[in-house]
């Protein structure tokens, strides 16, 4: 960012690359200046992955282009070479041999040797002032198997170190990672950007983008769209610029608009776990869309698992249509007419080894068997095609396992198995994550008509252009509060600053 | 539309895959029936099959209730203990005049007992199955002794003898119940919501929470049906001996049992796996015990072979797994 003016350490210009009769590339360019933290954004499969194994040699790109080093022409083509001009990549599977040590792994490959033998004494030695930049509190000694998957990747980042490096590829670094490990990584990046590395930092995550970057990048379908720098950064430009489309479409909200003429449907009252989530109320009423904002790790999750009964309650109560409920078990809620979608779907929601139609079904199974608990197979079938159909999911088949579908359909099928309750009240946390745009904007079908069938809806996101896209009402909330509640028209900048801390008026 | 049809290629390994893995072991079973009439030239003797069936009749009892509790992914080491008291109570109320018909009830109750009690501590109390069924294991173990004041007891005109050694239509009794204990957990397995609950606990039983199953009470159901069944062995074994001894009977029987279900190729995480897996691995440890008498091993090696089959079959299960998480 300070030398914005002076010769940028990294230009790619107008690079293609083309596998058999696919253009994956086309005439991409992207500038990255040192001390830069350069976001690289795009829908899966925009060309992200493909610029960057250029990049790091991976790839060769198709003749015609050209990378500029300090602004020298220099050719790439193979790992070791873009090693030596100083690119780093940390890839999303970490790369690290977990019996060896921490400085062990930084010099896997390059260790310094005396007589042939690897000297322990001098990898340690050199290992240590790196891992003092990086503020890294963990021994060099320790073996990687006794790290968390934060720390390996600091030891990755040390690597980096190790080799000189002055660009450093991110991809996707925060996917696993804890938010406290979210946070540690973000210092290591101030640290990096200070000593005049440059980072491209490639993430979906809207908010560490607005965190982190310095200018953002975006690609699509293969194609640089445009570059925007931190001042003129908005969600609504990014998502168009990586959307292709106007927005106004790809968020469907034909459903209307309710202001306080229905009743509430779902009441919760000064709900609180006494951990993570206190004292939250709010109203969704019958046919609207309330979205819940805030930033990862400030109880969104927990407070929608406290309403469904997932997680213990301390405080407060839940009411549907006036009647309070006694929740004690997400049974209890589905009984009620409350139904929550996991953020998780893999690891909360599907069951991998079953067919999708008893993914669908399983919530129902119960009510639809015959006499003596049997199974009803003619009404399974009969569910499970018709919700196929209604959700539009892509299958060959509804006897397949459910695992063997893309993201989004995997998606549709459990939010079928949701809806196949007749749910009067539905909680859905982060409904698109991990789902590409075309089931995005199916999603966002699905959710409207749900509310134009008076569904009471709450639609948790970490995705703002999403929630500003189809909620009807945004709460905000920060660090287990219920920060503020921001209506129409829906400013983003005051869900920012609610989630943020910033807002003046903010409790 | 290439995509399309590249997707129903992989459909198609897929459900290749399921089949190879649903046909499983029954390859095995039939290569070593006939390795082993061509050994010993009287394996596959009507009377000899006869035998190989009643031998295998109470391990394949035991292993039905295992497979229910090892596809919710625990386990329930309890079963051959719980055996061995359910055959003492069994003998011990065969003893009484005019009611000794109701040992078999009182057999198959007391084990009911055992498996509830094993089952409300895992799904209430959250206790690992292992270490609550490894505890079970002893005390139950000490109960059995305890029941005959640690001595054998007889009946030789106990009254449901025809159960052991009986046959109807030359079919063994042993065999009829084991064969109609695999048909009822198929049925309850396949065929009802909580057998779906069951496979659905044991593939993801966190989701099987958030989808509205109660989890406890699957649990405490497979654990009782083991425990159930394990009775229902006590009253065949003791039907078949005339006896039974608190300290001997039954030990070592839930290895057995657990080498069938995973011979049978169900996944020892739980959520994958038959109930007719179970039936075939149990004939394999059956056709295995008595094909290796025919052809004349000594006892030591038959436990060197059984022993080596049981790790070969976790050996598939890993590899199986991996197969699966490549997908």
């Amino acid at each position: 960012m300070t030398q914005q003016a002076a010769t940028p350490l990294l230009e790619m210009r107008d690079i293609s690359k083309t596998f058999g009769a696919s253009k994956a590339l086309s005439h991409v360019s992207l500038t990255v200046h040192a001390g830069e933290v350069h976001a690289l954004m795009g829908e899966n499969g925009a060309g992200k992955s493909t610029l960057m194994k250029i990049l790091s040699g991976a790839y060769t790109a198709d003749p015609g282009g050209s990378v500029l080093i300090d602004g020298e022409p220099v050719t790439l083509g193979d790992p070791l070479k873009a090693k030596a001009y100083g690119i780093a990549v940390i890839y999303q599977e970490l790369s690290l041999a977990p019996n060896l040590t921490v400085a062990q792994n930084m010099f896997l490959g390059n260790e310094p040797s005396r007589f042939g033998l690897a000297d322990r004494a001098e990898m340690r030695r050199r290992a240590e002032p790196i891992l003092k930049q990086l503020g890294i509190s963990f021994d060099s000694a320790r073996r990687v198997a006794e790290l968390s998957l934060g720390e390996r990747q600091m030891v990755e980042i040390a690597r980096a170190l190790t080799t000189n490096a002055r660009i450093i590829v991110m991809d996707e670094p925060t996917t696993s990672l804890t938010t406290r490990e979210t946070d540690r990584l973000f210092d290591v990046i101030a640290r990096l950007k200070a000593d005049g590395i440059a980072i491209i930092y490639i993430s979906h995550r809207m908010e560490e983008i607005y965190q982190l970057s310095d200018r953002v990048s975006v690609l699509r379908d293969g194609a640089y769209v445009g570059t925007l720098d931190r001042d003129g950064l908005s969600a609504s430009k990014l998502v168009s610029m990586m959307v292709g489309r106007d927005l106004s479409s790809f968020y469907k909200k034909e459903h209307r608009q309710v202001e306080g003429e229905r009743a509430a449907v779902l009441s919760v009252n000064n709900i609180g776990d006494g951990k993570r989530v206190h004292d939250c109320s709010f109203d969704v009423r019958a046919g609207e869309v309330l979205g819940i904002a805030g930033l990862v790790g400030s109880g969104r999750t927990e407070l929608a698992r406290l309403v469904y009964g997932a997680d213990r309650r301390t405080t407060g109560s839940v009411s549907l249509n006036g009647r309070t409920l006694t929740i004690a078990s997400p049974s209890d809620a589905l009984d009620a007419g409350i139904a929550y979608l996991t953020e998780d779907r893999k690891a909360l929601g599907l069951f991998l080894d079953m067919s999708i139609s008893d993914n669908i079904n399983i919530g129902v199974i119960a009510e639809d068997a015959k006499v003596g608990g049997a199974l009803n197979f003619a009404k399974a079938r009969e569910r499970a095609s018709g919700a196929v159909k209604a959700l539009a999911i892509r299958t060959a088949g509804t006897q397949i396992n459910v695992g063997a579908l893309s993201g989004g359909n995997q998606q549709k099928a459990l939010l079928a198995r949701l809806l196949e309750t007749r749910p009067k009240a539905i909680i859905l946390d982060e409904p698109t994550r991990g789902v590409d745009v075309g089931a995005k904007s199916e999603i966002y079908r699905i959710i409207d008509d749900l509310a134009q069938n008076g569904i009471a809806i709450i639609v948790i996101s970490s995705d703002l252009p999403e929630i500003l896209g189809i909620a009807d009402r945004v709460l905000v909330m920060r660090e287990g509060h219920i920060a503020g509640e921001v209506t129409q028209p829906i400013d983003q900048e005051a869900v920012m600053a609610l989630a943020t801390g910033t807002a003046g008026a903010a409790a | 539309m290439a995509a399309s049809e590249t997707e129903q290629a992989r459909m198609d390994k897929l459900k290749l895959r399921s089949t190879l893995t649903a046909l499983g072991m029954l390859p095995v079973l039939i290569l070593l029936a006939i390795g082993f009439h061509l050994l010993s030239g009287r394996f596959l003797s009507v009377n000899n099959l006869s035998i190989v069936m009643q031998q295998a009749s109470i391990n394949t009892v035991l292993a039905a209730g295992m497979t229910f509790v090892i596809l919710t992914g625990g386990i329930d080491l309890s079963v051959g203990s719980i055996l061995a008291a359910s055959a003492m109570i069994a003998v011990i109320v065969s003893l009484v005049p005019d009611l000794g018909m109701l040992g078999v009830p009182a057999a198959i109750l007391a084990g009911l007992a055992c498996g509830f009690l094993n089952g409300a501590i895992i799904a209430w109390l959250k206790l690992p199955p292992f270490i609550v069924t490894l505890g079970s294991l002893t005390a139950i173990r000490g109960v059995a002794r305890l029941l005959g004041n640690d001595t054998t007891v007889f009946n030789a005109d106990l009254p449901f003898d025809f159960i052991g050694n009986g046959t109807l239509f030359g079919v063994p009794w042993l065999a009829i119940i084991a064969i109609a204990t695999i048909l009822v957990s198929w049925f309850i397995l396949k065929r009802t919501v909580l057998g779906t609950w069951i496979y659905a606990v044991g593939g993801n039983s966190e989701a099987a929470r958030l989808t509205g199953i109660k989890v406890p009470l699957v649990l405490l159901f497979v654990y009782s049906m083991s425990g159930l069944l394990s009775g229902l062995g006590g009253a065949m074994s003791a039907a078949r001996l005339y006896a039974a001894n608190g300290l001997q009977l039954g030990q070592a029987y839930e290895l057995d049992a657990i080498a069938a279900v995973i011979l049978g190729g169900t996944s020892f995480v739980g959520g994958v796996g038959s109930i007719w897996g179970t039936l075939i691995g149990a004939l394999i440890i059956a056709v295995l015990s008595n094909g290796l008498i025919l052809v004349g091993v000594s006892d030591i090696w038959q436990y060197i072979i059984k022993g080596l089959v049981i790790i070969v079959a976790v050996g598939l299960d890993r590899y199986r797994l991996q197969g699966l998480s490549r997908t």
